[in-house]
């Protein structure tokens, strides 16, 4: 809602700046989103008459004109079309300052002398208008200046309403605001009844009385629609950021930002019959004012006449419909209509309307008789005319009900926190239009004004004193109260615990949308289908993430095209999967790694990461949660069918690990070898609380063994044998060197293998330990096919 | 017996020649050793006679002594002068850098969360978690926003279907804990939330934390304490706070909480909206089977990325989102 500071001021004038009015406003709840001056900075512009216009003799589009400023006729030449004898104008004189700091000089045009320059709205900085001279009310003082004459030393203030308040979306409200701010009475101007000179009625039914409970028509007779609108009033118009176009839509606007009433006039003799509120029919259509035709639908609830619809109840009115100069009787409109009929039906028909903005937000159901009565009286002021009856259709049933709401004065401050005094308390809420109906025991019965359909509970009303006592006024306290501490799950490490463990390995910390681009995500997860948004921001944002790889490789791909070569990155959050049915949103973990292992440096520093030291990475973490993981070799579509490994956890898949398919890499213009890894959350985050158990005090024996074996086994199946055999006093078993070359034979590789053996009672002997070294020698060789390397 | 003082003169010049520990090492068994010269010299004792043996002896054990204190002397010197080479050889140039893997970091987001998690786990407050695709019913029916209501136009929402979506707001969680649990209640809820929106201002997916008090006796006032403490601590300074009234669905009364945030050009203090607030409406009690008469709650939200637009002085929303290295690095 944009408005004037003059136009309220004429409202209500409280002893303070412009500044610290919009500060208390502000904080009053209506925010004010910004505020301009009304015109740009000016000086040395008078109210100018053009005396006499002759043709430029050397230019065809100049004209010669002698213009006084009040004091002397000067000469002016002036290429605008409007120019004509008898104009008055904004006139810049020699030695003025125009917008922008443009000077005006004495200068000769095409050979003629000109002495100053007469101006458009847009030279001035009031609007955009450029196309001719502003023109200036004939009984303009000529040599007044033009900033006193037009009031310019004014502000548009824009306030970002909340849409609970639409009472405040007219001059009367934000006036009334103010007097409550300022202990003043607004004095509004007198709405009196027009008397009819004739017996002319609108025919008017209300087929629709849910959508429309209320619906008031008049007729004006013999208008004449030449009649320009005055200037005070175009100002007014104009400063609260609505264009000027003839006199019967300036006044049904003028009307709404001062009343907060939207209105439609209409030119009578294009409506067939009568007027009819209803539903649209379907497939029913309407050519708009604004030139677009749309089709409407059941939903739509319509002014139609005896044939066709008219307008869109309450978001526009119809081209055909609608007065033109030459309209010569109008019916006038004052409607209340259901904000939830019209909840969403502008932005059906991709409009949004200053009548429809109001009626969505509900209108003060009582206001259309005192709307429509000052609408009369404004425009036979300007267009003269005869004013009939008004007719008035409203149905009780639908209108919406007068109010009370108790307010216990112990409720007040419990919520509040503060005890405020009745007095304060009373006079807060009459002055917001409020009325005591009653003095209970501990409170009021408050009866709720018909312009405030926000106010339902009691809660509304301790807002209302809250926000008027000022929310900076209520006191600061503790909360106090009972403090349950909940049972800590030491088992679980908080997803922190592993977000840290990445940050020391190296790993920087990414957040990718849970959107992602379905041609990236077919390509790292062609087995899932992405749950697809009806309306995504763009098409590489449609899709919800299946992986959060798809994401991850997009953020590798961006910065290897800013030359960073290493990159390692983790992210943590929600995958979405669905069968159908349900919707399975899963926290997973993930990790892309690409680019030497370590950071550059002078010994061994550009080794570029490999599968194992991913891995390692892994291991750690899982030792840090205190689970075991199994790395089984596994094929996945998006990885490297030899570098692939299938997370388990007692049997279950928790997730992958792997190399990027080189033809996924590719397709995706990705560079380098990327390793990548993926987990469930929730598969992980659990593991043991310790349990301590006795140090052994006795030695620990250690036996080394080197086997050659096919690469077709893997250490996983000699670590199986090998423990298998090893016995229950086993206590480690770890492979301390891996080795392929011919001297092997093709297709082997040599694997070296520590064992370590300890009782917890007592030293194991000797033969004890030989005995089952053997034994596992024995089983890699008759299981595996393993033989001894010498 | 002088031929003893010449083995001493001999054994301590020869000592004074030394020039290794293996040297120093011979002339000990040379001297000092079974068969050593000195230590040889107690065979003429027996020819002494009882009375000239314990002189006798005690000078052959000073001459050893003496012996032996030089050598334990040049001992010490050969190897003080010996782990001296060693040391000479070992020296490095220290100013290289060190080696190994560097630090990565959290994103910033992540940053700021941990410590608005923080502050109110401090302050006795759970932090829950809630499904991302959520109902039509958990992020608007029952806040309080029908299906008809203005404030749906506000929030921009990304449909699936006419009843699923996903969350504009993080309130649903409240709504899942009220649900699920008895009052009293005090958690936070931080988490993602997307919104149909994009623009230099603008992502459609960014981050907030929501919280959430149920007591039996609490106020506005008690409400106003714990936002201004939070600022307080979060930006580690004593700001201005003012409360703006506003609105809500979810919260009546409702406010928007402004901190200071420098000065505007004319002196006046710039203020700048960082949060909103206000007390739980007695209809969100309702639809999760609370007496509001009996209860009261407050609630407040805040936008993550702008809590660390401002600590951090980060300058454009979107960087957050893209994570380039470059950017992401300066906050590990």
């Amino acid at each position: 809602m944009k408005f004037s500071e003059q136009w309220l001021r004429e409202w209500v004038n409280p002893e303070i700046n412009s500044q610290e009015l919009m500060d208390q406003i502000t904080m009053a709840g209506l925010e004010v989103d910004g505020f301009e001056p009304v015109a740009g900075k000016f000086e040395g512009v008078v109210v100018g008459e053009v005396q006499s216009v002759e043709p430029h003799p050397d230019a065809d589009k100049l004209r010669v004109c002698q213009v006084s400023d009040g004091t002397q006729v000067v000469q002016v030449v002036c290429g605008a079309p409007n120019v004509r004898q008898g104009l008055k104008v904004p006139f810049a004189v020699v030695g003025a300052v125009l917008p922008g700091a443009f000077k005006i000089r004495k200068a000769k045009l095409r050979g003629q002398p000109s002495e100053g320059m007469l101006c458009s709205e847009s030279e001035l900085g009031l609007s955009e208008r450029h196309e001719g001279l502003m023109e200036l009310p004939f009984d303009a003082p000529v040599g007044a200046s033009l900033s006193d004459y037009l009031k310019l030393n004014d502000v548009a203030i824009d306030v970002d309403l909340t849409p609970n308040r639409s009472d405040c979306l007219s001059i009367k409200g934000i006036a009334r605001e103010v007097g409550v701010l300022n202990s003043l009475v607004p004095e509004a101007p007198q709405i009196e009844p027009v008397e009819a000179v004739h017996s002319e009625v609108p025919d008017i039914r209300v087929d629709a009385p849910e959508g429309c409970p209320r619906y008031l028509g008049r007729i004006l007779r013999n208008v004449n629609l030449q009649a320009e609108t005055p200037l005070w009033m175009q100002e007014k118009l104009r400063r609260s950021g609505v264009r000027s176009i003839d006199a019967a839509v300036d006044v049904t606007n003028f009307v709404m930002l001062e009343q907060g009433q939207p209105m439609h006039a209409f030119d009578r003799d294009e409506i067939s019959a009568g007027i009819i509120v209803r539903m649209a029919r379907p497939a029913e259509k309407l050519v708009l004012l604004d030139g677009q035709e749309v089709e409407l639908t059941e939903q739509t609830l319509v002014i139609a006449d005896h044939e066709k619809p008219i307008a869109i109840a309450g978001v526009m009115g119809g081209e055909h419909s609608g007065v033109s100069a030459k309209t010569r009787d109008l019916v006038l409109e004052a409607a209340y209509f259901d904000p939830i009929t019209l909840a969403g039906k502008a932005r059906h028909f991709g409009l949004h309307t200053d009548a429809s903005h109001r009626f969505e937000r509900g209108v003060d159901y009582e206001l259309a008789r005192d709307a429509m009565e000052r609408a009369t009286q404004l425009l036979m002021d300007i267009v003269g005319g005869e004013p009939g009856e008004i007719v008035e259709v409203s149905s009780a049933k639908h209108l919406p009900k007068a109010r009370s709401i108790d307010l216990r004065s112990k409720r007040l401050a419990d919520v509040l926190g503060l005890e405020i005094d009745r007095t304060t308390v009373e006079e807060i809420l009459i002055r917001l239009g409020f009325r005591v109906d009653k003095l209970l025991k501990d409170g009021w019965r408050i009866m709720v004004p018909s312009f405030r359909p926000d106010i339902s509970i009691e809660e509304d009303l301790i807002e209302e004193v809250g926000r008027i006592y000022g929310y900076n006024n209520l006191p600061v306290t503790e909360p106090t109260g009972s403090l349950g501490l909940r049972v800590n799950d030491e088992a679980t490490r908080p997803v922190s615990a592993i977000q840290n463990y990445f940050v020391s390995h190296g790993y920087q910390e990414a957040i990718t949308y849970s959107f992602v681009d379905p041609k990236v995500q077919a390509q790292v997860d062609p087995e899932h289908e992405g749950i697809a948004l009806a309306n995504p921001i763009s098409s590489d944002l449609s899709v919800m993430r299946t992986t959060l790889w798809s994401g991850l490789l997009k953020t590798v791909a961006h910065n290897q095209n800013r030359q960073q070569p290493r990159i390692r990155l983790f992210e943590t959050g929600l995958r979405f999967l669905h069968d159908g049915q349900r919707i399975d949103q899963q926290p997973m973990l993930a990790g892309v790694v690409v680019g030497p292992q370590y950071p550059e440096n002078w010994v061994n520093g550009r080794r570029t990461a490999d599968f194992f030291d991913v891995k390692g990475e892994l291991e750690g973490l899982f030792s840090l949660l205190g689970i075991q993981i199994g790395f089984v070799g596994s094929r996945h579509p998006a990885l490297h069918p030899g570098q692939t490994a299938e997370l388990i956890r007692d049997g279950e898949h928790v997730g992958w690990l792997g190399t990027l398919h080189p033809q996924v890499q590719k397709n995706l213009e990705l560079n380098g070898t990327i390793l990548m890894f993926e987990l469930s959350l929730n598969s992980v985050i659990t593991g043991y609380v310790p349990n301590f158990k006795e140090i052994s005090k006795f030695p620990e024996v250690r036996r080394d063994l080197a086997i050659i074996i096919g690469n077709d086994v893997s250490f996983a199946d000699v670590e199986r044998v090998a423990r298998k055999h090893a016995g229950e006093r086993l206590t480690a078993l770890r492979a301390f060197d891996v080795y392929e070359g011919e001297s092997l034979g093709e297709g082997n590789r040599s694997l070296a293998l520590s064992l370590f053996w300890q009782h917890p009672e007592r030293t194991l002997n000797e033969d004890e330990v030989h005995s089952l070294f053997n034994g596992v020698i024995n089983a890699l060789k008759e299981e595996l096919g393993a033989t001894l390397r010498s | 017996m002088e031929n003893l003082e010449q083995l001493v003169q001999d054994g301590l010049t020869a000592v004074e020649k030394a020039d290794s520990l293996q040297a120093l090492d011979q002339i000990r068994v040379e001297y000092l050793g079974k068969k050593g010269a000195i230590t040889q010299q107690a065979k003429t004792l027996g020819k002494l006679s009882a009375e000239e043996r314990p002189a006798a002896g005690q000078k052959i054990n000073e001459a050893k002594g003496q012996v032996e204190q030089a050598i334990n002397v040049k001992r010490s010197d050969l190897e003080r002068v010996a782990i001296e080479q060693k040391l000479a050889g070992e020296s490095i140039d220290v100013s290289l850098p060190g080696r190994g893997q560097d630090l990565g970091g959290l994103h910033p987001v992540t940053r700021t969360l941990q410590r608005i998690e923080e502050f109110f786990s401090r302050a006795g407050y759970t932090v829950e978690q809630g499904p991302e695709i959520e109902d039509d019913y958990h992020n608007f029916e029952a806040l309080n926003i029908p299906g008809h209501h203005p404030a749906r136009a506000m929030h921009d929402t990304f449909y699936f279907n006419p009843g699923t979506l996903l969350r504009t707001h993080t309130s649903p969680v409240q709504i899942r804990t009220m649900e699920a649990g008895k009052p009293p209640f005090r958690m936070i809820c931080p988490g993602r939330v997307y919104r149909c929106d994009s623009d230099m201002t603008h992502t459609p997916m960014f981050h907030q934390v929501e919280g959430l008090l149920v007591e039996k006796n609490v106020s506005f006032a008690d409400l106003k304490s714990t936002v201004e403490e939070f600022l307080r601590v979060f930006f580690e300074r004593d700001l201005q706070v003012r409360f703006r009234p506003s609105y809500f669905p979810f919260t009546e009364p409702s406010a928007e909480v402004d901190i200071e945030w420098g000065r505007e050009a004319d002196g006046s203090i710039k203020w700048l909206e960082v949060m909103g607030c206000g007390m739980v409406h007695p209809n969100v009690f309702g639809h999760c089977g609370i007496d509001a008469e009996e209860y009261r709650g407050f609630a407040f939200g805040m936008g993550v990325e702008r809590l660390a637009m401002l600590r951090y002085g980060v300058n454009d929303l979107r960087m957050f989102f893209e994570n380039d290295l470059r950017f992401l690095r300066q906050f590990r």
